[in-house]
């Protein structure tokens, strides 16, 4: 053991023998009758370990996956790992993000102020879902600049969904409704990934998530049994974001090139068309409550796989939409960078007031 | 904080694979790795975790009790930001 070299007064030497390995995995020491040994020594005798038995992180990794541990930002991940994780946390706060902007547009013109204080209270829980991903994202080592930045340059994605306009106050139902119910589905499955801090701001998204489907289901309600005309509002509506929401789920297994990956390292529990498949069958029934038409004339029960039949969205549009050319990308685009522009005397003016009182930006110790 | 017996450090302790870490106390000790054994041994004795985070109790800065109130009052009137706010008729599953 040329660790033993390195061994200070007072070091506690452990015998080898007590880290045992048992089908791939590592134990660590079971009871040390020591107060106090260095933490310096343990690690590096227990790399030495692995070493002379052959043991590389890469299985320690794959064994936590196989037990349905979770990975933690510092322990070993593989590059590609960790790369998937930024892409698809980052895409996942950008949607937050992005996402306050359909439904900003309506907040002015609520038609109650019961309506209106419910709405803005559900884009500040988006802004906050935003802030508990952007932090996720950044434990995998980039920094909030780098993904604001991927952003407004076009760089990154975020889902196609939000570059459709909101036309009318029933659109505001249809997004709480349909938009957040898929994205729930998507949610509840996600947070059981494999990465503990997207774990962890998953659990926290999808308790708040629960009243933004609620209140859409309202006000789907109010439409959809109050006079002629509001009926009509509400099926224009789900008629419009129909097809949108179903392509949140992303295309196709058989295209879709990040899925096996995101199976594979348990990312994803379940592909885009098991959650698309869910999300019809649930939604359906909810359709036919408020007595409006799913637009699909090939929706048919199918009872031999208790599911429905249902038509696939146009995935040429969803190309189109997420390259760029959707009815709304360029405002979108537009109104994020204005207001990252237009909020830098803020973040100027207080980095120079905590400068001026003596408090750098990372925390004195 | 700093007396003889080094300064202060805050534990948190992570239960299973997963959860989040949670306070559960604090400690002295001299330096990172001191701080993070002694936490093993005063806070884990019985297999209560399996990772541990210390932090300098400096580098904690906390709500004052005496603000409670008027700190945390813009949540108390904001009873829509709950599901249980929202009518949703009883036939309707999966919301």
């Amino acid at each position: 053991m040329n660790d033993r070299d390195s061994m200070k007064p007072g070091d506690l030497l452990l015998p080898v023998k007590s880290f045992c390995r048992l089908s791939g995995q590592i134990i660590a020491p079971l009871s040390f009758e020591i107060h106090a040994f260095s933490v310096k020594f343990a690690y590096s005798l227990t790399r030495s370990a692995y070493m002379e038995q052959n043991i590389n992180f890469e299985d320690i990794f794959e064994s936590k996956l196989a037990k349905n541990d979770f990975i933690e930002p510092k322990d070993w991940m593989p590059d590609n790992y960790r790369k998937h994780l930024i892409r698809q946390i980052s895409q996942h706060a950008h949607s937050e993000i992005v996402g306050m902007l359909p439904e900003g547009n309506w907040i002015t013109r609520a038609p109650s102020l019961r309506s209106k204080i419910v709405l803005l209270a559900k884009v500040q829980d988006e802004g906050g879902h935003g802030l508990y991903l952007y932090t996720a994202a950044e434990t995998l080592g980039v920094s909030r600049d780098e993904l604001l930045d991927a952003l407004h340059t076009g760089k990154a994605k975020y889902s196609s969904i939000f570059n459709y306009p909101t036309l009318t106050w029933a659109d505001v139902g249809a997004i709480g409704w349909l938009v957040d119910g898929a994205a729930i589905m998507n949610q509840v499955m996600l947070q059981r990934s494999s990465y503990g801090p997207y774990s962890r701001a998953m659990v926290r998204i999808c308790k708040e998530e629960s009243f933004h489907q609620r209140q859409g289901y309202e006000i789907m309600t109010h439409l959809a049994f109050g006079t002629p005309e509001q009926k009509q509002m509400a099926q224009d509506a789900l008629n419009r974001w129909w097809y949108p929401t179903m392509m949140m789920f992303g295309p196709p297994d058989k295209d879709s090139p990040n899925s096996e990956n995101a199976i594979k390292w348990r990312i994803k529990r379940e592909t885009n068309d098991q959650l698309r498949q869910r999300f019809v069958n649930q939604t359906v029934p909810q359709a036919e409550y408020l007595g409006l038409t799913v637009p699909d004339e090939k929706l048919t029960w199918n009872e031999a796989k208790q599911g429905y039949d249902f038509s696939e969205p146009d995935w040429v549009e969803f190309k189109n939409v997420i390259n760029g050319n959707g009815p709304c990308n360029k405002q979108r685009l537009k109104a994020r960078n204005d207001a990252h522009k237009n909020g830098a005397w803020v973040r100027e003016a207080a980095a120079a007031y905590a400068k001026k009182k003596g408090e750098s930006t990372a925390v004195a110790a | 904080m700093s007396d003889s017996q080094g300064p202060v450090w805050e534990v948190f302790v992570q239960r299973k694979s997963g959860q989040p870490f949670v306070h559960c106390g604090s400690l002295h000790a001299f330096d990172k790795e001191m701080a993070l054994q002694n936490a093993r041994d005063l806070y884990t004795r019985r297999g209560e975790g399996m990772a541990l985070w210390v932090v300098p109790s400096s580098a904690i800065v906390a709500s004052s009790p005496e603000d409670m109130g008027p700190f945390f009052e813009p949540a108390n009137d904001k009873v829509y930001r709950h599901p249980t706010f929202y009518q949703i008729p009883d036939a309707i599953k999966h919301m």
